[in-house]
C-alpha cells in the first residue's frame, strides 16, 4: 500500500480519467490540480479550458484563481466570457466537465447555490457561476468532491445544476445535450451512473476503503456494483509529479 | 466623447445614490480604485451588478451602500467564501441586501442584449435549476425550430466602470489578457468610466487586444495600479497573497470596518 492520502488518491484517480481526452472544463481546486497533474503524467497535449476565457492554458503553478495571468499568458486563445458561453460550451464543443459542489444527490445532481432556505439561508455560498450550462452542454461531467454525509444528501437544499434530475430521461426532456455525469470522484473511491435507473452506484473503492465506509459517508441507501474495483494504487511517477506540482 | 478627467472628478459627475452600478472585470482588471473612489464619495443605496462579486463587492456591500445585488458567483476565488457577502444575506448586516442571482451565461447574455439594445437574449439554459424559479427567466419557443429556451432579459446599468491598460489621449482605450465582459458592460451601459494604468500617446497594437473608441465613453481616468489586488496583464500582478489575507480580514465586521477604514476611507488605496 502506498503512503499517499486520500486527498492524493482523489486526485491523482481523477488525473487518470483524463487520460484519453481532448478537451477539459476546469475550475479552481482539486480539479484543476487533477488536470494539470494529467498534463504532466499521461496526456501532454489534453486541452485545458478555463470559465475565464483562456483555452488550451498550460500553467505551470496550480492556478489560485481561474484567472490568473498565467492562465492567459500561456493559453491558444483567450476569449470574452460571451464567447466562452455562447460560442465554445453552448455548442458541446468541449468534451469533459470537471465540477466540484457542496451537495449532491443520488442522480448526480449538485447544489453549490446555498445551505437551508433561499430566502433565509443557514450558509451562503457562492452560486451557480458557469456550473449550470457547463454541465447541460460539454459532452460528459465528472465531478470531483470529497465523500461524507454531509455532501452525499438524500435531498438538495437547492437544485444549482442538473445531473440526471429526476431520474431517466429528464435530460432530454429538459433539452441538454451532453450525456450528463459519467463518473463521480471521491476520497473514498468512484460512483458511476446505472443507466437503467440514472442512479449513482459504487464501482470502485481506493486501497484500504470498505464498502462500509463507503455507506456511512452516504446519505442515501447506497447501491453497489457486484464487481467493485479497487483503485490501482498511486504509481511513484504520478505521486513524486503530484507532490513535485503542489510544491511549486 | 470621453473626457479624461480625475478619478475624482469622474466619479462625483458619473455616480449618483441609487444607481445601478456594473463594475467588471472578471478576475482581471477590477476597478477596485474606481470602487473605492466610490465608497470615499459616500454614496448609497446603489443596486451592484456584477458577474464575480469578488473582494471588492465584498468590501463595498460590507460598508452598507449597496441595497440590491446581481451576480452569478459570490466567492472569493480558490479561498473560499466572500464574508461580508454572506453576513449582509445570511443577517442582513451592516443592511438587509435584496439579490437576484444567475448563472455566468446569462449573465453574459444580459450584457449582450444590453449592448445591442435589445430586450432579452436567448440561450440553452437554467432549464431544471432552482435558480429558474428564484430569478428572473422566462422560457420561451423558438420560431424556427420550436426548441424551447431560456430568455434573459437585457442589462442596462446606469453606469458601467471597468479598467484597462492603457488609453490615448482621445480616450482610446485598449486591454488585452482576459476581456471578461468590459466591453458589453460599457455598451450596455448609459454612462461609462474607464480607468487606465496609463496615458500614452499611440495605442501600439497588441495581440488579442479589446479597443473601445474614446467616443462611445463618457470618462477616462487614470489610475495606476487600479486594479490592485486583482491585475492588469503585463502591468501589474495579481496579489494572490492579498486574496488569501482578505479571508482574514473580512471574518469579523469590527476587524473589517477597522480595516477599510484604514486602508481605503483614508488616503491609502490597497496595496
Amino acid at each position: 500500500m502506498s503512503d499517499a492520502s486520500a486527498d492524493e488518491v482523489q486526485t491523482i484517480v481523477a488525473a487518470r480519467a483524463l487520460a484519453d481526452t481532448k478537451t477539459v472544463f476546469i475550475g479552481v481546486g482539486r480539479p484543476s490540480t487533477a488536470a494539470i497533474l494529467a498534463r504532466m503524467v499521461h496526456n501532454p497535449s489534453l486541452v485545458l479550458v478555463y470559465e475565464s476565457g483562456a483555452i488550451g492554458a498550460k500553467p505551470f503553478h496550480i492556478p489560485l484563481s481561474i484567472g490568473d495571468g498565467e492562465l492567459a499568458a500561456t493559453a491558444d486563445a483567450v476569449v470574452s466570457v460571451p464567447e466562452m458561453f455562447n460560442h465554445w460550451i453552448g455548442p458541446g464543443r468541449i468534451e469533459v466537465a470537471f465540477l466540484s459542489a457542496a451537495q449532491i444527490d443520488r442522480f448526480a445532481n449538485l447544489n453549490s447555490t446555498v445551505i437551508g432556505d433561499y430566502d433565509h439561508p443557514v450558509t451562503r455560498l457562492p452560486g451557480a457561476g458557469g456550473a449550470p450550462e457547463i454541465a447541460a452542454n460539454c459532452e460528459r461531467v465528472i465531478v470531483v468532491i470529497p465523500q461524507s454525509r454531509r455532501t452525499f444528501v438524500e435531498r438538495l437544499d437547492f437544485v444549482t445544476t442538473v445531473g440526471y434530475g429526476d431520474g431517466p430521461g429528464a435530460r432530454q426532456r429538459l433539452g441538454m445535450r451532453g450525456r450528463g455525469p459519467t463518473a463521480v470522484i471521491t476520497d473514498l473511491g468512484v460512483l458511476e451512473p446505472d443507466l437503467s435507473s440514472a442512479q449513482l452506484v459504487l464501482t470502485q473503492l481506493h486501497e484500504g476503503v470498505t464498502v462500509e465506509d463507503a455507506r456511512d459517508a452516504t446519505g442515501w441507501d447506497l447501491a453497489v456494483a457486484e464487481q467493485l474495483r479497487v483503485t490501482d494504487p498511486p504509481s511513484d511517477t504520478e505521486l513524486d509529479a503530484l507532490r513535485e506540482l503542489l510544491a511549486r | 466623447m470621453a473626457e479624461i478627467v480625475t478619478l475624482t472628478e469622474a466619479v462625483a459627475e458619473l455616480v449618483r445614490d441609487g444607481d445601478s452600478v456594473a463594475l467588471e472585470g472578471f478576475t482581471h482588471l477590477i476597478p477596485f480604485a474606481a470602487g473605492h473612489e466610490v465608497l470615499r464619495q459616500g454614496r448609497r443605496e446603489l443596486e451592484l451588478i456584477r458577474m464575480t462579486p469578488d473582494v471588492l463587492y465584498d468590501q463595498m456591500i460590507g460598508m452598507g451602500v449597496a441595497r440590491r445585488l446581481v451576480f452569478s458567483y459570490g466567492g472569493n476565488p480558490g479561498v473560499g467564501s466572500l464574508h461580508r457577502f454572506r453576513d449582509a444575506i445570511e443577517h442582513g448586516w451592516p443592511a438587509p441586501i435584496e439579490i437576484e442571482e444567475h448563472s455566468h451565461a446569462g449573465m453574459a447574455n444580459r450584457y449582450l442584449a444590453g449592448a445591442a439594445d435589445l430586450p432579452f437574449a436567448v440561450l440553452r439554459g437554467y432549464a431544471g435549476t432552482d435558480l429558474a424559479t428564484h430569478t428572473t427567466v422566462r422560457f420561451i419557443e423558438c420560431p424556427y425550430t420550436g426548441e424551447r429556451l431560456a430568455a434573459v432579459a437585457a442589462l442596462v446599468p446606469d453606469v458601467a466602470i471597468v479598467h484597462a491598460q492603457e488609453a490615448d489621449h482621445a480616450g482610446n482605450v485598449q486591454l488585452w489578457g482576459i476581456p471578461g465582459v468590459q466591453k458589453e458592460a460599457v455598451l450596455a451601459a448609459t454612462r461609462s468610466l474607464v480607468t487606465v494604468e496609463q496615458i500614452v500617446e499611440r495605442l501600439e497594437p497588441r495581440p488579442g487586444a479589446v479597443v473601445i473608441p474614446g467616443w462611445v465613453l463618457d470618462a477616462v481616468a487614470l489610475a495606476p495600479g487600479g486594479s490592485q489586488p486583482s491585475y492588469s496583464l503585463g502591468i501589474t500582478e495579481r496579489d494572490n497573497d492579498f486574496y488569501r489575507r482578505w479571508d482574514a480580514i473580512s471574518r469579523d465586521r469590527d476587524g473589517f470596518r477597522a480595516w477599510m477604514a484604514e486602508h481605503v476611507l483614508g488616503e491609502v488605496l490597497v496595496r
